[in-house]
């Protein structure tokens, strides 16, 4: 038979191989999607990191929370910045929605409860970044980034506009929330914030990496790649940048509503350009794209302008300045990406030693 | 150069080799003193080293220590974290500086819970002493200059109309509030009340001032944040004319900042503001803190008002040390030793009112003039003396809470 047909023949002996090796790449895909998502132990350790903080610094938990509060709003940016390529510099409208739904709560409706209070700033910041999702991000490039920068000045505006409700840039003062679960005071030395603050920012960061790593993370990182490739795939390319552009918005609503209460006040400055770029500064001083990004970049910049300022109240920014251009001449891909590649290095070496 | 040691009055302190325990007394500094408002820090900070440099010997046997921490943006959030660890950290008795109003209220329920006393320098919402009984403040109000402008203008200046024209944001509108509650009271009428927009940048302020100028009030009183607005104001203003056409131009100091001021040219003259402080105060503590100044920092560096409040908060905590002897342990005693206190300042006569934790002054109406030597400077038309923060006098708003 074989010889009779040719064309059959090879089609016959061709397709079992082809599916065959069709088969292999595809548990070697799946495989390398389910080890990515596997826990690794070098992961514990930021964690662990952060409660050493609690017992070794415990006067410095103030601005421990403060740090906390920033990694999570980094984590915000880098879903939709590192995963899904939308650059954006209006994430402060979402963090200062957050921050004016429990402060706005707490001052005007009397809702003090902190807990509730989240989830209130996670719906309404969501509400606003899909409403505004929708509409923005059928642009890219310079034009979104133009977009969302006076979305986050809007918002500012119409706080200062309506100065006598919202309390203008004099903030709403003085505001009082429970005591957390009923059970923890807030005391002077922030303790209660400070595992507050780390307590939110474990669940959040678990709910990102379990978003990353499923099929949806995957379609967010084809767009990044390659927009019209996954046109062509038919993956509904505008309401995946909508969804995670809405969740988020969620994240910095969180953030936001975090910043609030651990420090009982608010003002119009959270909508600050300056808000929106520091972050990305941080992200990208961390590494984009990574989950860990934002909580090594965050922190970094924190502790460095928290050391430098001690340093010289003055002359401390020229530090920060330094810093970030180090940054980008030595570490393009962050301070992981630095990590990384020493990490390259040394096996190379390895290999290279093993071999004669 | 994060603490400054007062060494060689340690050694003071031990010559004279006092009977009273001599005690160290830390003292937190929060300035602004990076980025865009690193000026205004600087002029508070500059005013309090000299103070001290100068009046160390004072408190011997007891000496200070000052521990500074930048303020940062007015966000209030890094404010209250740096001086949280003022507290908690470096463990200080006295805090002191704040420039920005958010600063300050962010940080009132964190001084009322550690029962450390809060002497602003600077931060000039009405509101702010209210939120906790460890604050008082030497500076001024919005009030103090706004509120006594309007009577001054409508009996003096001969306004009997008058446009309002203010950057919007709380100083702002607080100095536009205060002058037209001043000013309505006299008999005067407010003709209109046109928002600058935000703080941020520095408008065209000429199709603001045309409206003005079209509806032809006597007056025009503008508030503008201290600084490159100021000269951004005058140009608009005399290249429109107003002043040929009858509009006088008012407002509070801020109009006529004194490091601007020979920047502004020929318009400027006839500007007549109301404020607490100006170099050419002519009084001997004036003088005297003048001539200090000049040989510290040089013959080409001025002090302006941050500075003369400065100059006054250290003076205030100076005096209360000594009434207390050095101990300063207990924030409430501190706050309660220095209401009533009282002397002759650069700016004149001020006071802590007892009930408010906040100064009285006199204030100055002052008029732009071109001085023999050919540079611009100012002229005291009057002073009203012992003015107080009208608002919580009135009980308005915030302020009566």
């Amino acid at each position: 038979m074989a010889a009779n047909d040719p064309t059959g023949a090879q089609s016959a002996i061709v397709t079992p191989v082809r599916d065959a090796a069709a088969t292999a790449a595809r548990d070697r895909a799946a495989e390398y999607l389910v080890s990515r998502h596997r826990f690794r132990w070098a992961e514990a350790l930021p964690w662990l990191a952060c409660i050493a903080v609690f017992f070794l610094f415990p006067d410095r938990l103030t601005f421990g929370s403060q740090v906390l509060v920033m990694v999570l709003f980094a984590l915000s940016l880098d879903l939709i910045l590192g995963y899904a390529g939308i650059v954006t510099l209006g994430q402060a409208a979402f963090f200062g929605i957050g921050a004016y739904t429990v402060g706005l709560g707490a001052a005007r409706l009397g809702w003090t409860e902190p807990v509730s209070g989240l989830f209130a700033a996670f719906f309404v910041a969501a509400l606003a970044g899909f409403i505004s999702g929708w509409f923005l991000l059928r642009y890219r490039g310079l034009t979104l980034l133009m977009l969302t920068l006076a979305t986050a000045i809007m918002m500012q505006e119409a706080g200062n506009l309506g100065s006598e409700f919202s309390g203008g840039y004099d903030g709403l003062p003085g505001l009082v929330f429970d005591p957390l679960l009923g059970r923890f005071e807030y005391d002077l030395y922030g303790r209660t914030n400070y595992v507050y603050a780390l307590v939110v920012l474990a669940v959040v960061f678990y709910f990102v990496r379990r978003i990353v790593y499923s099929p949806f993370g995957q379609a967010l990182t084809g767009i990044r790649e390659n927009v019209r490739r996954m046109h062509a795939i038919g993956s509904p390319v505008h309401w995946r940048l909508v969804t995670v552009y809405t969740i988020a918005a969620g994240i910095a609503g969180v953030a936001g509503a975090l910043f609030t209460q651990t420090n009982a006040y608010v003002t119009l400055t959270v909508f600050d350009f300056e808000n929106s770029a520091k972050v990305m500064v941080m992200l990208i001083l961390g590494g984009t794209g990574r989950l860990y990004g934002a909580f090594l970049g965050a922190a970094v910049y924190m502790i460095m302008e928290d050391y430098f300022s001690k340093l010289s109240p003055t002359f401390w920014q020229f530090g920060i300045g330094l810093l970030l251009v180090l940054a980008v001449l030595f570490a393009r891909r962050g301070v992981l990406g630095l990590f990384e590649q020493f990490g390259a290095y040394f096996t190379k070496e390895k290999s290279k030693g093993a071999k004669p | 150069m994060r603490m400054l040691k007062w060494a060689g009055v340690a050694a003071l302190a031990l010559t004279v080799g006092g009977t009273a325990q001599a005690e160290k007394i830390k003292i937190g500094v929060v300035l602004p003193f990076s980025g865009a408002n690193a000026d205004l820090g600087h002029q508070v900070d500059k005013a309090f080293d000299l103070y001290i440099k100068l009046h160390a010997k004072d408190i011997a046997p007891h000496t200070i220590e000052i521990v500074k921490r930048d303020e940062g943006p007015p966000t209030g959030a890094n404010a209250k974290t740096v001086a949280t660890e003022l507290i908690t950290n470096d463990k200080v008795q006295i805090l002191t500086g704040f420039v920005f109003s958010p600063s300050a209220i962010a940080l009132a329920p964190v001084v009322t819970q550690a029962k450390v006393p809060m002497v602003i320098a600077n931060a000039g919402t009405a509101w702010i002493t209210n939120l906790s009984p460890y604050i008082a403040r030497l500076s001024f109000s919005m009030w103090h200059h706004g509120y006594p402008m309007g009577a001054y203008a409508f009996d003096k200046i001969g306004c009997k109309t008058a446009a309002l024209a203010y950057t919007d944001f709380p100083p702002g509108k607080d100095s536009t509030e205060a002058f037209k509650t001043g000013f309505e009271k006299a008999g005067g009428k407010v003709t209109e009340s046109i928002p600058l927009g935000s703080p941020v940048q520095v408008p065209d302020f000429t199709p603001f001032f045309q409206r003005i100028k079209d509806s032809k009030p006597d007056c025009m009183y503008v508030f503008i944040p201290s600084g490159a607005h100021a000269t951004g104001v005058t140009k608009a203003y005399g290249e429109l004319g107003m002043r040929k056409a009858g509009i006088k131009l008012i407002g509070p100091m801020d109009l006529i900042p004194d490091n601007k001021l020979q920047d502004m040219g020929d318009a400027a003259i006839g500007t007549i503001v109301m404020g607490n402080y100006a170099v050419d105060l002519d009084n001997a503590e004036n003088k005297a803190f003048n001539a200090a100044w000049h040989k510290e920092y040089g013959a080409n560096s001025y002090p302006d008002f941050m500075s003369a409040a400065g100059w006054d908060t250290m003076h205030a905590i100076f005096d209360t040390i000594k009434k207390l002897n050095g101990n300063v342990t207990d924030g409430a005693k501190f706050i309660d030793a220095m209401k009533g206190w009282k002397t002759k300042s650069p700016r004149g006569d001020v006071m802590i009112d007892p009930d408010t934790r906040d100064i009285v002054q006199d204030e100055h109406a002052m008029e732009v003039i071109r001085k023999p030597d050919g540079k611009l400077g100012v002229k005291v038309l009057g002073t009203t003396k012992a003015v107080k923060d009208e608002c919580k006098v009135l009980k308005l708003g915030r302020c009566g809470t």
